[in-house]
């Protein structure tokens, strides 16, 4: 290994991981989740990790997940949202309203009509985002501590959509606006193959693209092996999880359900799998849209600015007020897009949808690395947080653990993730 | 008679009862650097706020070049070529050099988006002019030395073509062979034609590098003298009796 760069600096010896500049903390949570997903398998041998049970597994992540994206950049620059789980129990009741009698009665498209799913995402999502933007306006305008208008909009919200749909349960919902459920949607085995393959080759396409980009202006790079070793994890990762949901089989009663619906004959020895769901096929397309917009906008830049040193923001001429309205619309949005799937998986809208979501997107968030204090936070690593505890509760419940320990543990785990990560960042001097 | 480069005309800004500057005026020509001096409290950085667009005067007017301008808050200021160092130096510690030194008005590529690459050749090539022994250019600023980080803020005040540059206390937290890296700058920049206020209460610092220096006790201007034609111990009897070396002299 030589150093080909040209600084008198004593060529250092760096590790492997070193080399391909891996974030560690990362590598640390993706090893625990590997570890915990191991040990659940060893204890009930065998049945955690089947394709069934990561398909389940993942479907179950996505509303938390999705939020947990939006509630980065609300921690990010300081803030807290309490009031995500009553927000999406508000907009689940105003899309279900809407699909079941707003759009087929009052406007008379009549049942089933094909404009009534996205008509009706449309109208949740303006009614989350508006909702957030006027969160965001007491938070930022007002300066009101967000911690208050939050706690006010999760007592609030949540009977909102309790008086909005006199306390009922609203179903069965729209058939197309079900297949962003989960189960009811999902993309079949070989367009599952071509979105991996696509995924594959864009994400080794931006890595390329970045390093030309580094290397034109003549700056150091990584060595061409650990490139191509960083793209062969990832298109395994990628293929893998393919893979898996690949899979698993479609019971056969079901598939014939599925025939028989279409008015056909299922053919005798007939099986197919389900594939990539659409909603999880949602979150992946909100990570990347979230992560361009964290790290390649200037939303993004005031958004970490602003978390890093708000008078410092102000003084370079960002409007923090503002900005704190638009990353309050955008969890609101967010919320709305969560309460799609999680009513859609349920065919139900619910009057306790969403209870407790708060703090599991929290958790989440915070698990995954996004720091109380500011200016910290990924993704990647929120939805990989959301990942594990999903997986800590599934795991539980699938050992037969009962009901309070698992409650005690998730609690505990929280505690002991956050500790862990101050000692981690004390060890390595990241603040 | 040209119009000075800057001219802050009976200024006033009050907060909560307290006159923290009071009926206070003060100018600036092209190439001339102008100490602010006076104790804490005495109402220099506020004075300069209100120029740099932070505060929003109550009173008083500003001209740049003889023209009336409204600065209401920092783009603006910005927009007039007025580029300020705060005291704090006013960065955001988890971002590194590059997005600090282009808060606000980031390089963008063709599509909109950030272009990190072409931020940091730019500070690559600002920096080995003021600081060549920069190198930490991925870290974020907070695993930066003292020094560091006050070059990474001269660099984002001095990058942008100011004309007109505050100086709020830039050797505070220098020691002393970065404190005279930055009095070579100041008369580098002052040979460009770039006016500078310069805050400071160090009145041997201010005697070295001011051409003239306005002392302000209590929010109010005791007086403006040419520093050449003073000595130390009339500044400090301007800045701790309030007394005009001239009227003493009487």
């Amino acid at each position: 290994m030589t150093d080909t760069t040209s600084q008198p600096i004593p060529p250092q010896r760096k590790s492997f991981v070193q080399q391909l500049e891996l974030d560690t903390r990362l590598l640390g949570m993706v090893g625990a989740f590997i570890i915990l997903c191991i040990g659940f398998d060893f204890i009930t041998e065998g049945r955690f990790l089947t394709p069934r049970n990561i398909f389940n597994l993942t479907i179950q992540t996505v509303s938390v997940a999705i939020m947990a994206c939006g509630m980065v950049f609300i921690i990010v620059t300081r803030h807290i949202d309490l009031s995500v789980g009553a927000l999406l129990a508000t907009c689940s009741a105003i899309m279900a309203m809407t699909q079941t009698d707003i759009l087929p009665n009052m406007m008379g498209l009549g049942l089933g009509h094909p404009l009534i799913a996205p008509i009706t995402i449309v109208v949740g999502i303006a009614a989350g985002a508006l909702i957030g933007a006027f969160h965001g306006y007491l938070v930022g305008y007002l300066t009101i501590p967000a911690f208050i208008v939050t706690l006010g909009g999760l007592l609030v919200w949540r009977n909102v959509g309790w008086f909005l749909t006199r306390g009922q349960t609203i179903g069965p919902l729209d058939e197309t606006f079900m297949a962003f459920g989960g189960i009811n949607g999902t993309l079949g085995p070989s367009l599952s193959w071509i979105v991996g393959g696509v995924l594959t080759v864009a994400a080794i396409a931006a890595m390329w693209n970045g390093r030309r980009s580094k290397a034109s202006h003549g700056f150091p790079v990584k060595p061409v092996w650990a490139e191509l070793t960083l793209s062969a994890i990832i298109a395994s990762a990628i293929m893998g999880f393919i893979w898996v949901l690949n899979s698993y089989e479609i019971p056969t009663a079901r598939l014939r359900r599925m025939f028989e619906a279409r008015g056909e004959v299922m053919p005798e020895g007939f099986t197919t799998t389900y594939g990539l769901p659409i909603s999880v096929l949602l979150l992946i397309g909100i990570a990347i849209a979230m992560t361009v917009l964290a790290r390649r906008t200037r939303l993004g830049r005031y958004i970490f600015a602003t978390g890093g040193n708000p008078d410092a923001a102000e003084l370079s001429g960002i409007n923090t007020r503002m900005l704190t309205v638009k990353i309050f619309a955008l969890m609101g949005a967010l919320c709305a897009i969560s309460a799609v799937v999680a009513s859609a998986r349920l065919a139900n809208h619910t009057n306790d949808i969403g209870t407790l979501d708060e703090l599991r997107v929290i958790a989440a968030a915070v698990i995954g690395g996004t720091a109380l204090s500011g200016g910290l936070g990924t993704i990647h690593g929120a939805i990989l947080g959301a990942l594990i505890m999903q997986s800590l509760q599934s795991g539980m419940a699938m050992v037969g653990v009962d009901a309070p320990y698992q409650n005690i543990v998730v609690g505990v785990v929280l505690v002991a993730a956050v500790l862990i990560d101050i000692i981690y960042r004390k060890r390595t001097g990241d603040h | 008679m040209t119009a000075p480069l800057v001219e802050m005309r009976d200024m006033s800004i009050s907060f909560g009862g307290i006159k923290a500057v009071d009926h206070v005026t003060v100018d600036l020509q092209p190439g001339e650097v102008v100490g602010l001096l006076g104790h804490n409290g005495a109402g220099k950085s506020t004075l300069i706020k209100m120029l740099s667009g932070a505060y929003q005067p109550d009173g008083g007017q500003i001209f740049i070049n003889g023209e009336k301008v409204t600065i209401n808050n920092p783009r603006d200021a910005r927009a007039h070529n007025i580029e300020t160092i705060y005291q704090t130096l006013a960065l955001a510690d988890n971002l590194d050099a590059a997005s600090n030194l282009f808060l606000g008005r980031e390089l963008v590529t063709p599509f909109g988006l950030v272009d990190d690459a072409a931020m940091e050749a730019e500070t690559r090539k600002i920096m080995g002019r003021l600081n060549p022994n920069f190198q930490k250019f991925n870290a974020p600023v907070s695993a930066l030395s003292g020094g560091q980080r006050q070059s990474v803020a001269i660099a984002r005040a001095v990058y942008f073509n100011a004309r007109i540059l505050i100086m709020d206390e830039p050797t505070a937290a220098l020691g002393p062979h970065e404190t005279q890296m930055v009095a070579e700058l100041i008369q580098q920049l002052k040979a460009e034609g770039i006016g500078i206020f310069l805050i400071d209460h160090d009145v041997h610092q201010v005697m070295n590098l001011c051409d003239r220096a306005s002392v302000m006790k209590n929010g109010q201007l005791v007086g403006t003298v040419n520093v050449n034609e003073v000595t130390d111990d009339d500044l400090l009897g301007m800045i701790i009796l309030g007394k005009h070396p001239h009227e003493n002299a009487a």
